[in-house]
């Protein structure tokens, strides 16, 4: 057996009057690759932030090493060997690769970048990284970044490594490549933690699994013995159906028209490429292709948040004349009465609003109803209130700050504010990123649900597996332009994955 | 290695959130923390002057509120103070530093000061509303002008409206020149001092009964109108996210122009009132940095209009218990900065313990 690095006692972290670990016991072992398993809001990362020092235990003790230690800053964390990788990276954008490595390391006044340089290379060639140390942070794509955060703890010689979620930022083929650097990392004797709730990749990567529920420590089981379903059922704690159902559409009918529009953004850098598609009612179009590829902006422009430069959207409402909304702004598409609903993926940037409680992030989209000058709150807290009870969505009450609640029952609240207002046109981006399986089916059947309505779903997607197990079509976009749109029962992820890559530009 | 060893004790103090506290609690938390205040500040004072501290504490009372006309010009410079706090709260609001405040009032009290000598013969009933009217739309246009460049060109509201404040100043500045009175004092003296012209009268017999139900009027309006008005909401939308505002359908332009032209006009009245109600006469002065206090007390109450209420009272009672306290005992009027800054650390302070519960942590625990 591998030696212990560290050996969690007892750990329990409140935080008012929640309780985010609750006599957590978890060993981690050299050489090593555990991997941290448990829903949203189960006490995953309070509990690895607890070891880097970020937070202090209520309870319990901590062992590096065999020893007992106390560690309340990530300053007692770095000599004892301990590195976190975060979920959101901590670097100086204008500098360079190596100057943020040594950022805040001791040292004499003069600062001899070549040596660092040279000990950084030697670093990348021996786990097999790829990193150039004078790439300035600003032009690194996301993937170089975490390189970067991860030889900045190996520098300092961590030998503990605690990644937080580092595959949610990734494409597979980074992911790969990640996973072959941790690979070499835990041959190297390191100990390696990740935290995820993607089950495939636990089952990849580690060789043991712990996991954590609603903060209490549930057990570790070797990866060997573990398969999807165990592990989703140690994680939610009963079985789950873990198949999307998908209905046939009943009578689609045309909802949306997108005639050849294109957009450009500030810099003069076209985002939408004559784009044209058709959304019918009853039935979910799926959106794929690689981030940044234009769904956002796809998105937007229908929603009215972007300028269309060119081409034109239709909207045809049931029993009534058809709508022109190309030159129309947000505000005067919902005046119109178009039953339009949008969830961006950016939620707490643009759908929600963090520090404010859930009534008033209900009266969002609603706060104009009426004609009087006073807004109406009872309306809005109703809604809240139905929400909390229908999504089952765990917070404390109505007025706790949406800010606080976990990322799926951010969500919960969204999709759920969006759904209430009873839309013809549904556009979701990015639906479940960064939710657990539980809260996923609970937004996949949410579409569902919506689709039997008769509503027109579009629906941005990153896993394609999703997408061919919900959607009726998937359109799939690259580089701004629609490259194919394929039904989703007969294709295969190859041939979506084809598009993804194919701009089309050369037929 | 020193950071090993330290990685090793175990803190002395646990500091941990606290779950919702009770109203009770909150409440002496804050009483704890004023009587403390006034300890350390006892301490001082005695260490500092040698003078007895309950005397100290007398005459800042007395300075303060300790003859019906002291009490009366306390009041009338909270209410000023509380107004221009209370227009620049929907600017704050939205977050849009408005520093522009000293500006604004200047401005107003500026167009006040220009129709009172000019149209002093107009009948009251008219000259009243016109003088106020006047005076927000000067507040109002001092306001607009940095809002309209923040809509359209994104330019910095911060070094904007503070700029617009000395533009202010030097028109100010300009106008004295013309209606010095005596010729080349360059001094406005009192404007109309016999007629009376343009003095804001007394209400239910009070000098200040007019300014007093204006502001408190205007400070509730505030309150109400950033809560539970749609444009309250805007507002709030428009200051968390500008995204999400853009989201929910709001002109984001069209509400940056509107609150700053409210934000303006209501610091314009506040000029109006220095100038009408409790000055009358116009200097480059009579602004006297409340617009830069007033946002002190703006971001101290959390742009709660009602705390803004005490929170200005507080201030202008200490600046007023300054000055006693000054002449009485012949200390430097910094003597009252300090029992000021002492007070407001441990207010303040206090909030700390309001959020977090500290506790000390005995011995070493351990699990084996």
């Amino acid at each position: 057996m591998q030696k212990n690095a560290i050996e969690l006692r007892g750990i329990t972290k409140r935080f008012g009057k929640v309780v985010a670990n609750d006599r957590v016991d978890l060993t981690i072992r050299y050489g090593e690759i555990l991997a941290i398993l448990g829903e949203n809001g189960s006490g995953k990362t309070t509990l690895m932030n607890v070891i880097s020092g970020i937070y202090y235990p209520d309870e319990g003790q901590i062992l590096v090493n065999d020893e007992p230690v106390s560690i309340r800053s990530p300053r007692d964390a770095f000599p004892l060997g301990i590195g976190m990788i975060h979920q959101h990276f901590k670097l100086v954008d204008v500098l360079t690769a190596a100057e943020n490595i040594v950022l805040g390391l001791p040292g004499s006044t003069k600062l001899d970048i070549a040596k660092v340089a040279t000990r950084i290379n030697h670093l990348t060639e021996k786990y097999g990284f790829e990193l150039d140390p004078f790439k300035k942070i600003y032009e690194m794509s996301v993937s170089e970044k975490q390189t970067v955060e991860i030889v900045k703890m190996l520098y300092r010689g961590a030998k503990i490594l605690i990644l937080d979620e580092p595959t949610a930022v990734l494409t597979p083929q980074e992911t790969r490549r990640l996973f072959d650097v941790l690979r070499n990392m835990r041959a190297a004797g390191n100990a390696i933690v990740i935290i995820t709730h993607k089950l495939n990749e636990v089952l990849e990567l580690s060789d043991r699994v712990s996991v954590l529920r609603k903060g209490a420590y549930i057990g570790s089981v070797d990866t060997a013995d573990a398969s999807i379903a165990s592990l989703t059922e140690m994680m939610v704690g009963r079985r789950v159906e873990l198949d999307i159902e998908r209905i046939p559409p009943a009578d689609p009918v045309k909802r949306l028209t997108v005639d050849d529009i294109s957009c450009v953004n500030q810099d003069g850098v076209i985002t939408l490429d004559h784009v044209k598609f058709e959304a019918m009612g009853g039935e979910i179009l799926g959106i794929a292709g690689v981030a940044g590829s234009g769904q956002r902006d796809l998105l937007e422009a229908i929603a009215g948040l972007q300028k269309v430069e060119s081409g034109s959207i239709l909207y045809d409402p049931p029993n009534a004349p058809c709508e022109d909304l190309t030159k129309l702004s947000a505000e005067e598409i919902s005046k119109l009465g178009v039953k339009l609903s949008f969830v961006p993926e950016d939620r707490l940037g643009m759908g929600l609003v963090g520090p404010m409680d859930m009534v008033d992030n209900m009266m969002i989209r609603s706060y104009k109803k009426g004609n009087m000058f006073w807004v109406d709150k009872r309306s809005p807290r109703t809604l809240a209130e139905h929400i909390i009870s229908e999504l089952e969505v765990v917070t404390p009450g109505v007025s706790t700050p949406v800010g606080r609640l976990s990322g799926g029952n951010v969500q919960k609240v969204l999709v759920g504010r969006e759904i209430a207002s009873n839309p013809t046109v549904l556009m979701v981006a990015y639906p479940v990123r960064g939710l657990d399986i539980n809260s996923s089916y609970t937004i996949y059947n949410l579409l569902n649900q919506q689709k039997k309505r008769g509503v027109a779903v579009l629906c941005v997607g990153e896993d394609l597996d999703v997408l061919l197990a919900l959607c009726d079509r998937i359109m799939v976009m690259c580089g701004g332009r629609v490259t194919g749109i394929v039904d989703a029962r007969t294709t295969t992820k190859e041939a979506v994955g084809m598009l993804m890559m194919h701009d089309g530009r050369d037929d | 290695m020193t950071g090993r060893l330290h990685g090793l004790r175990e803190p002395l103090l646990h500091v941990s959130k606290r779950d919702d506290i009770s109203l009770f609690r909150r409440m002496l938390v804050r009483v704890i923390a004023v009587i403390l205040a006034l300890c350390v500040c006892a301490v001082v004072i005695h260490a500092l002057t040698g003078l007895d501290p309950l005397q100290v504490y007398r005459g800042v009372v007395d300075g303060a509120v300790g003859t019906r006309r002291r009490a009366w010009v306390t009041i009338r410079d909270t209410l000023v103070l509380l107004l221009i706090a209370v227009g620049l709260t929907p600017a704050f609001r939205m977050r849009f530093w408005n520093v522009g405040g000293e500006g604004q009032t200047l401005i107003g009290g500026l167009a006040t000061a220009a129709i009172m000598i000019n149209l002093k013969s107009l009948p009251a009933p008219l000259l009243y509303p016109l003088m106020a009217a006047t005076a927000v739309l000067a507040g109002l246009v001092w306001g607009v002008v940095p809002a309209l460049c923040k809509a359209k060109w994104n330019t910095n509201e911060t070094l904007f409206t503070l700029m617009m404040n000395y533009i202010a100043t030097q028109l100010v500045a300009f106008a004295i020149i013309y209606w010095e009175n005596p010729k080349g004092s360059s001094n406005v003296g009192v404007i109309n001092p016999d007629t009376r012209m343009g003095w804001l009268p007394k209400l239910f017999g009070l000098d200040y009964g007019w300014m007093t139900v204006i502001v408190v009027a205007l400070a509730a309006a505030m309150f109400f109108y950033l809560r539970w008005t749609k444009h309250g909401y805007e507002i709030a939308y428009v200051g968390q996210s500008v995204n999400t505002a853009r989201y929910a359908g709001i002109s984001v332009p069209r509400v940056i122009v509107r609150t700053m032209a409210l934000s303006g006009g209501i610091c314009g009245l506040a000029g109006y009132l220095l100038v009408t109600g409790s000055g009358h006469t116009i200097s480059t002065g009579i602004a006297g940095g409340r617009g830069f206090t007033a946002i002190t007390v703006a971001w101290l109450s959390k742009l709660n209009t009602f705390t803004m209420m005490m929170v200005s009272f507080l201030l202008v009672f200490m600046e007023k218990g300054a000055i006693q306290i000054a002449s009485q005992f012949k200390l430097s009027e910094y003597a009252s900065d300090i029992i000021t800054g002492i007070m407001l650390f441990f207010v303040l302070g206090c909030e700390f313990f309001i959020n977090y519960k500290v506790e000390i942590v005995k011995g070493r625990k351990s699990l084996e």
